[in-house]
């Protein structure tokens, strides 16, 4: 049985009146206690820089989502497809564990500089492949252990109805890991975003988020550093939401109650 | 199916099986010593006997879940293995093992659906066994909509989807508290007086062996083993009711089980022993 859901009044109106709250504090603790602006920005300020520079934060938004969602479509096409090949043969299995494993304790954006090397500093490829190894860690993982979800009774029944291997893929294996497939993508989808805009801070072509915080940081511009970072808050938020949902959707009676 | 299969072919015919399971050391565990049973068309068997007796395994050796060690197993006239394939049985599991993403009808249609039944005549079988289970209400429901009872009603159902001749089942109600478990056992008798079908039934409860099956094979552990068949002989499944329950030759049919399973067959005595088949 479904539990009761919350109202609409405390889904939607308790966060807003904590985040005004908290605002408000910050505001009045800035200007209060006169802290300066490299240590903290005052939110009315950073919101200030933020309406006006609203095209230039967009440009980057744009830059940075585009190289995360390029990241996140390679990566999670590979870790479903090996994901696949893993659970169907033991050999493959075997061999990939210790890769993947390997690069699942690599922090992913050091290889940042190294593959700038390799493509040209001129590419945005270095940053789509960083965001699509972070990718491919999670969602491999979370597939594979959905494709290894199948209960006894399930598999007894397929091999009652005598079908094909095909056939009990379809009806039982993928049904079964879809719920595991889409864990695994939200989880990557938030990872997408911060590894193609860290991957940035080591170099590569200007205009994304990264780049832009450190170059206003820099010129210390510390009103639209933040302004950025407010930016790519909205980013990974919009990315995290939008798998969200997918899963929401997709996954809405897979739930297995025993 | 096989429906125009004579009489004299059994529905299920045990001939000497053994099933051993391989351990890492040693001999391995020896489940079923020499076991044979026959079960005819229509019949009602139930397995009783504790855990460890073998009765699951013999269940899942009829159904060529589990191959025998040595021995044959026939249904129908045929190996077991092609009963399987030619979809001669139904067989229902003590957890229901709906698949949570399709709605009751849905579940219903998996086995027509996987063989290929088009989609009217499906959805036509699956409306009909919703009735016979009394969930005409919640075809559209989820499984994880339905209490644990409706659950296993819906896998009784889908067992029943391709009609077949022989019903396998596995403790079906092994999960359920004891007054949802007397309803279902009304229920599957009704079930099975108008479906005709042979029904081999694995439980560990004594009284649901005795009210529903002609005979009751009451079996041994260690290894496993027949040790004595009892034959019910509380008249036809569609004269099967509620006040059975209460009937003399119910308790005293209880008592003879009990007796069994306790090994004491010395107790039993013996000018009241109507057609117990000691081995």
């Amino acid at each position: 049985m479904r539990t009761a859901q919350p109202g609409l009044l405390q889904i939607v109106l308790a966060p807003i009146v904590f985040g005004v709250a908290v605002i408000l504090l910050w505001q009045g603790l800035v200007t209060g206690l006169a802290i300066k602006a490299f240590i903290l920005p005052a939110p009315f300020a950073i919101g200030a820089e933020f309406t006006a520079n609203l095209q230039n934060v967009a440009n980057g938004m744009a830059v940075t989502g585009r190289n995360a969602l390029i990241g996140l479509v390679i990566g999670a096409l590979l870790g479903i497809a090996l994901a696949i090949v893993s659970a169907l043969a033991r050999l493959f299995d075997g061999m990939a564990a210790p890769v993947v494993a390997a690069l699942s304790v690599v922090p992913i954006v050091a290889l940042a500089p190294v593959l700038y090397t390799m493509f040209g500093a001129g590419a945005e490829t270095a940053r789509q492949l960083v965001a699509a190894l972070a990718v491919f860690v999670p969602v491999y993982f979370n597939t594979l252990k959905g494709l290894r979800m199948v209960r006894p009774v399930h598999r007894d029944l397929m091999r009652a109805y005598a079908v094909t291997n095909w056939q009990a893929t379809r009806a039982v294996t993928l049904p079964t890991a879809l719920p595991f497939v889409f864990t695994g993508l939200r989880i990557a989808s938030s990872l997408a975003v911060i590894s193609a805009l860290i991957a940035e801070y080591f170099g590569g072509p200007v205009g994304g988020l990264g780049k832009s915080i450190t170059s206003a940081a820099s010129s210390s511009n510390y009103g639209l550093a933040w302004a950025y970072v407010l930016g790519s808050i909205i980013l990974g938020l919009a990315f995290y939401c939008a798998a969200l949902i997918v899963e929401t959707l997709v996954t809405r009676n897979h739930t297995q109650h025993q | 199916m096989s429906t125009s299969m004579t009489n004299d072919v059994p529905a299920v015919r045990v001939q000497g099986v053994t099933r051993i399971f391989a351990a890492r050391k040693g001999s391995g565990v020896t489940a079923l010593d020499d076991v044979s049973l026959t079960v005819a068309p229509g019949e009602f068997v139930s397995l009783i006997g504790p855990s460890g007796c073998g009765k699951s395994t013999l269940l899942r050796l009829v159904a060529d879940l589990d191959v025998p060690t040595s021995g044959s197993i026939e249904v129908f006239g045929k190996p077991a293995r092609q009963a399987r394939i030619d979809q001669d049985y139904g067989i229902a599991f003590q957890q229901a093992g709906l698949l949570p993403w399709r709605t009751v009808a849905g579940n219903i249609e998996l086995p027509l659906e996987l063989h290929g039944v088009g989609k009217a005549a499906r959805r036509a079988r699956a409306a009909e066994l919703i009735a016979l289970v009394g969930l005409a209400d919640f075809a559209s429901h989820y499984p994880d909509q339905l209490s644990g009872g409706m659950q296993q009603r819906v896998a009784i159902a889908r067992s029943l989807a391709e009609s077949p001749s022989l019903l396998l089942m596995d403790e079906p109600f092994g999960a359920l508290d004891e007054m949802t478990r007397e309803r279902m056992q009304n229920e599957l008798v009704r079930i099975c007086a108008e479906t005709q079908a042979a029904v081999v039934f694995v439980t560990h409860s004594i009284p649901e062996a005795v009210f529903l099956s002609n005979r009751v094979v009451v079996m041994s552990p260690r290894p496993g083993r027949i040790r004595s068949i009892v034959s019910v002989g509380l008249g036809e499944m569609s004269g099967r009711g509620e006040d059975l329950r209460e009937d003399e030759g119910f308790f005293h049919a209880l008592s003879q089980v009990r007796e069994l399973l306790h090994g004491d067959e010395a107790g039993i005595n013996p000018t009241g022993v109507r057609g117990v088949e000691t081995r």
